[in-house]
């Protein structure tokens, strides 16, 4: 067994000194390049604690969309191939719905603060909410 | 400073004594951050009394040849000129580089003060005024851009939309990176195909927010020429507005800044042609696509080592953006992720 700090309490830490201590000693390209290390680091958090559920749920839509089984890339292969095809598009029962979560679900982990993302998610809390 | 090339001052010195007459030094040169393919750098051109602030725009070599399309830097220049031809605001090009400058591929221009940081020309109050006015003169210089007729620029393409879309599609291909939104957006664009165009009109390919050269009062330059061609007008007026562009501002569809009506009412009061709002529907899916198969080529850039850099990396982990833009536009009542 590892021990403690975690891979990930360590990549907070660096991303703590990067952000609250290298970044203010740095401008011009350096502090650009530091700024995006840092995002870079955030998202490699977000994916560490996210990517193992979004995939195994992403891949168990995908074994019921297509009646089949495979890894998520193969899956998703197929899925390509039958949209491509024309055997499945927008009409298809539950693959709407299976775009919208997947795309969701990427974005929440890499792009957070993308604009589009955090209007959709104040529009679901507005309608959520009595 | 200039440890990268020690000879580009002198380079630079003797390239441009042909148009400036004798020079006494070229001083505070320095490079500017910019697009990806090129280096940009600014200088000033010293005579006696006279100081002329310039810029040096050339190809850093290996990621532009890696291109297998695009037009030149001397293309470029020759596109720039023949726009101020058709009052398009552009800075004055003064040299094209020969190849016995020793400088690479490249021309020399003036260096136009303004703000180009989209953040800043939505946000900062000194561009409050402008902003109101913005999406509109978008629309007057689009009419004048489409306007222009150039011949002899090399790689110069002619493309009607079935074109276009074809040849996006065979990058998409190339890279081997499908996705479902992708392929569904592909269906989508090959199901709503506009027709062919008698006479195909000069399109920028990049005219958005963030190549827009702004001061207090106007629209000062137009940058970033390399993506040119023959095509639909509508073209520039979809790019304009595409989501990636808006910069956080959605709510306003052109550039962050404005509304369609303005920019379509100046457009057609400019004289450009009777603009078709699902012609224009139709390339912001198709560039909003466009810009996702871009961002997957440079997560292959940097997988394959030809840019290892962090940005290049994190540039291609917003593919997703442009999957969720597209959901919007291809599908926008079926968000329901409660």
């Amino acid at each position: 067994m590892l021990d403690k700090p975690t891979g990930d309490d360590l990549l907070l830490a660096v991303l703590h000194f990067l952000r609250n201590e290298a970044m203010p000693l740095l401008d011009g390209a350096a502090a650009f390049k530091v700024r995006v290390a840092a995002n870079a680091l955030e998202l490699v958090h977000r994916e560490i604690k996210g990517a193992g559920d979004v995939e195994a749920a992403e891949a168990e839509r995908l074994t019921a969309l297509l009646n089949q089984n495979g890894t998520i890339d193969e899956l998703n292969r197929v899925l390509c191939e039958a949209i491509r095809s024309g055997r499945m598009d927008l009409s298809t029962p539950g693959l709407p719905e299976h775009l919208w979560q997947t795309t969701l679900d990427k974005i929440a982990i890499e792009q957070p603060t993308y604009a589009t993302y955090r209007s959709l998610m104040v529009q679901e809390k507005d309608e959520v909410q009595p | 400073m200039n440890t990268l090339q020690p000879n580009l001052e002198q380079s630079l010195l003797n390239a441009l004594k042909s148009c400036f007459g004798k020079l006494d030094a070229i001083e505070n040169l320095r490079p500017l951050s910019g697009g990806a393919v090129q280096e940009t750098w600014a200088f000033e051109a010293v005579a006696q009394e006279q100081r002329w602030p310039l810029i040096l725009r050339r190809a850093r070599g290996t990621l532009r040849a890696d291109r297998a399309y695009g037009i030149s830097l001397e293309g470029e220049a020759a596109l720039i000129r023949a726009a101020s031809g058709e009052s398009v605001p552009v800075p004055h090009v003064h040299y094209v580089l020969k190849p016995s400058d020793q400088l690479g591929d490249g021309f020399i221009m003036d260096l136009i003060e303004g703000e180009t940081i989209p953040r800043r020309i939505l946000r900062d109050a000194s561009y409050a005024v402008l902003r109101q006015r913005l999406a509109a003169e978008c629309g007057s210089i689009l009419a004048a851009i489409h306007r222009v007729r150039v011949d002899g620029v090399s790689g110069l393409e002619a493309r009607q939309p079935r074109e276009t879309i074809e040849r996006i599609y065979q990058d998409y291909l190339e890279l081997d990176a499908p996705g479902p939104v992708f392929e569904l957006t592909f269906r989508w664009l090959f199901d709503h195909m506009p027709e062919d165009i008698g006479e195909l009109s000069l399109i920028h390919g990049d005219f958005r927010n963030g190549n827009l050269l702004v001061g207090p009062d106007h629209l000062r330059s137009v940058l970033d020429w390399e993506g040119a061609h023959y095509g639909d007008p509508h073209e520039d007026l979809g790019y304009l507005c595409m989501t990636s562009w808006r910069f956080g501002a959605i709510d306003k569809p052109v550039g962050g800044f404005g509304s369609r009506e303005d920019l379509y009412a100046a457009y057609e009061q400019a004289g450009g042609v009777k603009v078709d709002p699902a012609r224009a529907h139709f390339w912001e899916v198709a560039y909003t696509l466009n810009w996702g198969i871009q961002c997957a080529q440079m997560a292959d850039q940097f997988l394959r080592g030809a840019d290892p850099s962090v940005e290049r990396g994190m540039i291609g982990r917003r593919r997703s953006e442009t999957e969720l833009d597209l959901l919007r536009l291809l599908n926008p009542g079926g968000f329901n992720a409660g």
